[in-house]
């Protein structure tokens, strides 16, 4: 369970049916969001994928960080699709990597193993900051969250401090241009509507700070 | 929305079901889901593999045969198909002498190749890919995902497939398909637009007397909407472009595929055809072969697109020869 300081296996399991929770409440809003700069299915996308990972988490039953992330990865890999399939399926493999083989992380630990899964991400996509990306939510809460546990902040603050970043990064997307994906080709266009990638990444986030640290 | 349909979720399987149905040269894996050749894997020659969202129909399944393509990924409808599928089939295709990817660019598809491929290496099988950029309605720049890859994956998927079919090796094979990348260029626009089944509505509004040109193959906007205009002028405004991008110096020849989005029939692009034909012969460009049909249309979208080949002999020879699949057969 949860104490405060430790994220154990099953806090990270716990997270999971919580962000498809979310996902499913801001459906509409993430295809919304899509159909004005992209191709309108992110909300229909995430919330099969994530419907598809709890379940495939409960049949796996993973009793380690890396296995926790493998199998949650393999299945959002597998049920997303588009280009969120892959960024999410890369940020889950590379948090259980670096998670390591133990059934619990401490201390600076679970930061170290967001900030992986967000490095992933920018490998795989290979966006910068600015981009008008999920990067854009997902690069300020790790800088925040490093900042946090820098100041001695509690589990449950640094994940505040990085969700409160990501909220506001998603926000900033509003006026960029985007330089990747499909909303690119909109080029000008594209200026004035927050990314949906974004939006999604801010309630993994929330969801994070609900569930690691209560 | 009025189309022939049972429910939106069964249209990508229901639709492979009867393909399976339909040709007996091909096999049909559902889960994960690839369109692959009977007799795969051919030992000793290079697998080529291909894929990306449903409703371009014939493409990729229609193209699964001798002399083409040894495996397709059918994803939903304008969605990428995902790594599994990939890695699949690329195990199912590997006969030894390596599998090559054909991938048209757009992201969700270049990154989930890209993990399939990291996947199958992991497995011990050699993969190359490529990606196809033709489509010179994009600006192709650091700041955008880059061209799209349109109707140039057709032709690359046949000269490939010849040659793979040849026995040419690997290296061989995806330098030939690099070159036919950067030797094609196409150019689309759009009348009416497309409903994709499960968002029931169409992709964009055009108005009554309004066209789109550039569009992309999942209705992503163009350079400009226009007036509706005669098929001499939208001919120049999709050959022009083509053109400027890569200009052909007087007696090079090219293969010339006018392909129609899904709604125009054959009459319109012939119509389009001659006006291309007298362009180009203004130009001094000769048309050695051509390509005219409905080959990756955008779902039931009015409209054509125009992609241009500069022929050397060998992708001429290699056009040539034989080829048995659903949508492309001659020689056999």
């Amino acid at each position: 369970m949860a104490d405060g300081t430790t994220v154990t296996v099953d806090d990270l399991v716990a997270w999971v049916p919580r962000f498809s929770e979310v996902i499913g409440e801001h459906a509409d809003e993430l295809t919304q969001l899509d159909s004005a700069i992209g191709d309108a299915d992110h909300g229909t996308n995430m919330r099969r994928g994530c419907r598809a990972a709890v379940d495939a988490l409960a049949a796996a039953e993973p009793v380690d960080v890396t296995g926790f992330g493998r199998a949650i990865a393999m299945k959002v890999i597998s049920t997303v699709g588009g280009a969120s399939g892959p960024l999410y399926g890369s940020f889950f493999l590379a948090l259980g990597t670096t998670g390591g083989s133990a059934p619990s992380m401490d201390a600076a630990e679970p930061i170290a193993a967001l900030k992986a899964g967000v490095e992933a991400i920018r490998s795989r996509g290979k966006a910068e900051p600015g981009d008008k990306t999920m990067l854009d939510a997902l690069l300020p809460a790790i800088a925040a969250m490093e900042g946090s546990l820098e100041d001695g902040g509690s589990l449950a603050d640094v994940l505040q401090a990085g969700t409160d970043a990501a909220e506001e990064g998603m926000r900033a997307t509003l006026p960029m241009l985007a330089r990747k994906g499909r909303a690119s080709y909109l080029g000008e266009r594209s200026i004035g509507h927050q990314d949906p990638g974004a939006t999604s990444s801010w309630l993994l986030l929330r969801s994070a700070a609900e569930t690691l640290a209560p | 929305m009025k189309k022939l349909i049972n429910a939106t979720d069964d249209v990508v399987v229901e639709a492979l079901e009867g393909m399976e149905r339909a040709h007996t040269s091909l096999k049909v894996v559902y889960d994960p889901k690839y369109v692959v050749r009977a007799d795969a894997p051919v030992a000793g020659k290079v697998g080529i593999v291909s894929g990306g969202g449903s409703g371009h129909e014939p493409m990729h399944g229609g193209f699964v045969g001798m002399g083409m393509l040894d495996a397709a990924c059918p994803g939903e409808v304008f969605t990428s198909p995902t790594p599994d599928q990939m890695l699949e089939a690329t195990k199912a295709v590997d006969g030894g002498a390596g599998v090559l990817h054909i991938v048209k660019n757009y992201t969700g598809d270049v990154l989930n190749f890209e993990m399939a491929a990291e996947l199958a290496a992991a497995d011990g099988i050699d993969v190359e890919a490529v990606v196809i950029d033709d489509d010179v309605a994009v600006q192709d720049s650091s700041f955008t995902a880059g061209r799209r890859g349109v109707g140039a994956t057709v032709l690359a998927e046949k000269i490939c497939g010849a040659a793979a079919e040849a026995g040419r090796d690997l290296a061989a094979v995806k330098e030939l398909c690099e070159r036919v990348n950067a030797n094609g260029r196409s150019m689309g626009m759009a009348l009416p637009s497309c409903t994709v089944p499960a968002a029931g509505k169409p992709t964009f509004e055009l108005g009554d007397d309004e066209m789109e040109i550039g569009i992309g193959i999942h209705g992503e906007p163009g350079r400009e909407r226009r007036p509706v205009a005669s098929a001499a002028e939208v001919a120049k405004m999709l050959v022009e472009p083509i053109l400027a991008d890569l200009p052909y110096s007087e007696g090079e020849k090219a293969l010339v595929f006018v392909n129609s989005m899904g709604g125009t029939p054959l009459i319109e692009l012939y119509i389009i055809y001659n006006e291309v034909a007298k362009i180009l012969a203004e130009h001094g460009v000769e048309i050695a072969r051509n390509l005219i049909g409905p080959y990756i249309p955008s779902l039931e979208m009015q409209g054509c697109s125009i992609t241009m080949l500069k022929l050397d002999d060998e992708m001429t020879e290699l056009w040539d020869a034989t080829v048995s699949t659903p949508a492309l057969r001659w020689g056999a």
